[in-house]
């Protein structure tokens, strides 16, 4: 059984058809990049596997659960036990240190565990940063808390969305890195990306267009290292 | 590490590292909490310190005799029904009929000390009696005599009897230490101790009236009042109402006026709470968002939100009963001319209830920050 598997899906809002029967599975393990133009329904479809919105036909199975049939607050006790998020604009709380941010992640889910999440930061590389503010830090800095933050919880699925659109290529290749190590260790990645760099270190690429998927392709040579130009 | 401390630890770090937003609200409920401090601790103090002012308007309450006359002794079992602290003078009098140069005028022997507390109107030129032989003459009797101060007088007393007047030695010497001034009908009385008074009429003091002046409210002074008409037989206690209703009246309009400003301020502080944690919701709606993202539910939001408020509540309620204090203390010590006393009880007081506007305040901004959507985050705005 596949972790993630997308039966016919669609989100209509009134005359808008944001997913038009979309079906789609992702194995557990797997590295999946999706891309796709503005509009062309990447953001609707990660609401919908991050449990923040529901289809208006079809099923969304996770883990053997329909997050169709779930209720709210079901639904974010999923996104809290089985999805780690990682955002373009990375979405740090500015009055909590690097530390405290991956913390507020184990607060939610479970118990805070300060020991862990320094662990999660060395493992992102920051762990001398711990104490700073986001404000004190860099983008690509940011954006390895925001993964840090993602990862502390081992969720089922990292879903990213645009995790490298902010970033220069230094940091763009240290996430990419990043996500590498993540895959190996077994985790399932989702990235939704515009940039073919970042979606070709992925193993496989599904492309959307007007709601639909357009094509998908699998990459033979998966490595999971980025090749810059 | 526990829940609670890291519940703690967010909410902290959300009050001290966005001091410029928080200073604002915290600021709103100082201030409030300092008026509504100041205005209570003001509120419980103007009876006293009116009732103090009022003093200066002369007794209160008077000790008649049930039947004939009563004496000292029913004075003192009277005042054992009063609060020593509240009791500000106590003046008796008894009258007698006496002549100067053969024409008659009334003489009253009292206890000057407490003549002086009772009556703090009375103005006298020269000095009150401190000892016997010395007398005080209204103005009107200094006149009709052409009495000064340091004049000698002498002082016959007048028996209603055949059988009394030959008992008695009916002359007394004085001088005169001071002449009264009320512009009323004490005028035409002269003063004496009641020892001097004893001496002259040759009897027992019995005591016709004795003035008290009380510092207490109008309804403790009915309650003394009825008290002692009940249990002590030979005094009939009333009450000087003139006095006493301008006083409760004075005292209840001050103390509505204190009130309603209280309850206006309270409002305004809650009002004032509320738009700033409205806008802090509202510049705080992509963490609300992060926060569901990472799952957080909508009670956990509402803690950490109610959380801030509380703790806000909390500092501006401690620092502005301090505050408010200071601020009664300047009131009283300009308008009253006296210092108050600072109200433990108030310090808990005023935190709870600057912990329940700001609590009420936060209500519903909260509400709204629990319909933010946690997609929000990831609409790259």
């Amino acid at each position: 059984m596949s972790l993630l598997e997308l039966k016919n899906v669609s989100k209509i809002y009134g005359e808008l058809h944001a997913l038009d029967h979309v079906s789609l599975n992702v194995e557990k393990g797997e590295w999946v990049a999706i891309m796709g133009p503005s509009g062309s329904g990447k953001s609707t479809m990660m609401n919908i596997i991050g449990c923040m919105d529901k289809p208006t036909e079809g099923e969304v199975l996770l883990d053997g659960m329909d997050l169709a049939k779930e209720s709210a607050k079901s639904l974010t006790t999923i996104r809290r036990d089985k999805i780690g998020l990682i955002f373009q604009q990375f979405h740090l709380v500015s009055y909590l240190t690097a530390l405290e941010n991956v913390m507020v992640a184990q607060y939610y889910h479970s118990i805070p565990d300060e020991k862990e999440a320094m662990e999660a930061l060395e493992r992102v590389g920051l762990a001398d940063r711990a104490k700073h503010l986001p404000s004190q830090l860099s983008g690509g800095e940011q954006q390895r808390v925001c993964v840090a933050r993602a990862l502390i919880n081992y969720p089922e699925i990292i879903l990213a969305d645009e995790p490298t659109g902010n970033l220069d290529e230094a940091n763009e290749e240290i996430v990419v890195e990043l996500f590498r190590k993540l895959h190996e260790e077994g985790t399932t990645l989702i990235v939704v990306t515009h940039d073919p760099e970042v979606a070709e270190v992925a193993q496989r690429t599904l492309v959307l267009r007007n709601g639909r998927l357009d094509h998908e392709t699998i990459n033979e040579n998966f490595t999971g290292h980025i090749k810059l130009n | 590490m526990k829940k609670r401390k890291m519940y703690f630890r967010m909410i902290t770090a959300s009050l001290m590292r966005r001091r410029s937003r928080m200073l604002v609200a915290l600021l709103a409920i100082m201030i409030g909490a300092t008026i509504l401090s100041g205005l209570v601790t003001i509120y419980y103090d103007v009876p006293r310190q009116m009732g103090a002012q009022f003093r200066s308007y002369g007794a209160n309450m008077i000790f008649m005799a049930a039947e004939e006359d009563f004496t000292e002794q029913d004075v003192e079992q009277g005042l054992s029904y009063i609060h020593a602290e509240e009791l500000v003078g106590v003046a008796p009098y008894r009258y007698e009929s006496v002549r100067i140069h053969e024409r008659s005028i009334m003489a009253a022997g009292t206890d000057m000390e407490g003549a002086k507390k009772s009556s703090p109107f009375w103005s006298v030129s020269g000095e009150w009696p401190s000892q016997s032989g010395e007398l005080m003459v209204g103005a009107g009797v200094a006149e009709t005599f052409r009495l000064r101060v340091g004049d000698k007088v002498t002082v016959t007393y007048t028996p209603e009897t055949e059988q009394e007047e030959a008992a008695l030695d009916d002359t007394l010497d004085f001088t005169v230490t001071g002449i009264l001034d009320t512009g009323g009908s004490e005028e035409e009385y002269i003063y004496m101790s009641l020892e001097d008074m004893e001496e002259l009429t040759g009897q027992d003091t019995v005591l016709d009236i004795c003035e008290l002046s009380i510092s207490t409210d109008s309804d403790s002074l009915s309650d003394y009042a009825a008290q002692i008409s009940e249990h002590v037989p030979g005094i009939n206690a009333r009450l000087v109402k003139r006095v006493t209703q301008s006083e409760t009246t004075v005292l209840g309009k001050l103390q509505a006026l204190v009130l309603l400003v209280t309850i206006v301020v309270l409002a305004l502080t809650m009002i004032c709470v509320a738009t700033t944690m409205t806008a802090v919701v509202a510049e705080r709606r992509k963490e609300i968002g992060l926060r569901k993202a990472l799952g957080a539910s909508n009670g956990s939001i509402i803690m950490e939100f109610m959380g801030e408020g509380l703790m806000l509540g909390g500092i501006g309620g401690l620092l502005g009963s301090v505050l408010g204090f200071v601020f009664a203390q300047a009131v009283s010590v300009s308008v009253f001319n006296s210092s108050i006393s600072f109200r433990v009880l108030l310090l808990p007081v005023t935190v709870i209830v600057s912990v329940i506007v700001t609590g009420v305040a936060c209500l519903l901004p909260i509400r709204s920050a629990t319909n933010v959507d946690p997609a929000l985050v990831l609409k790259g705005e």
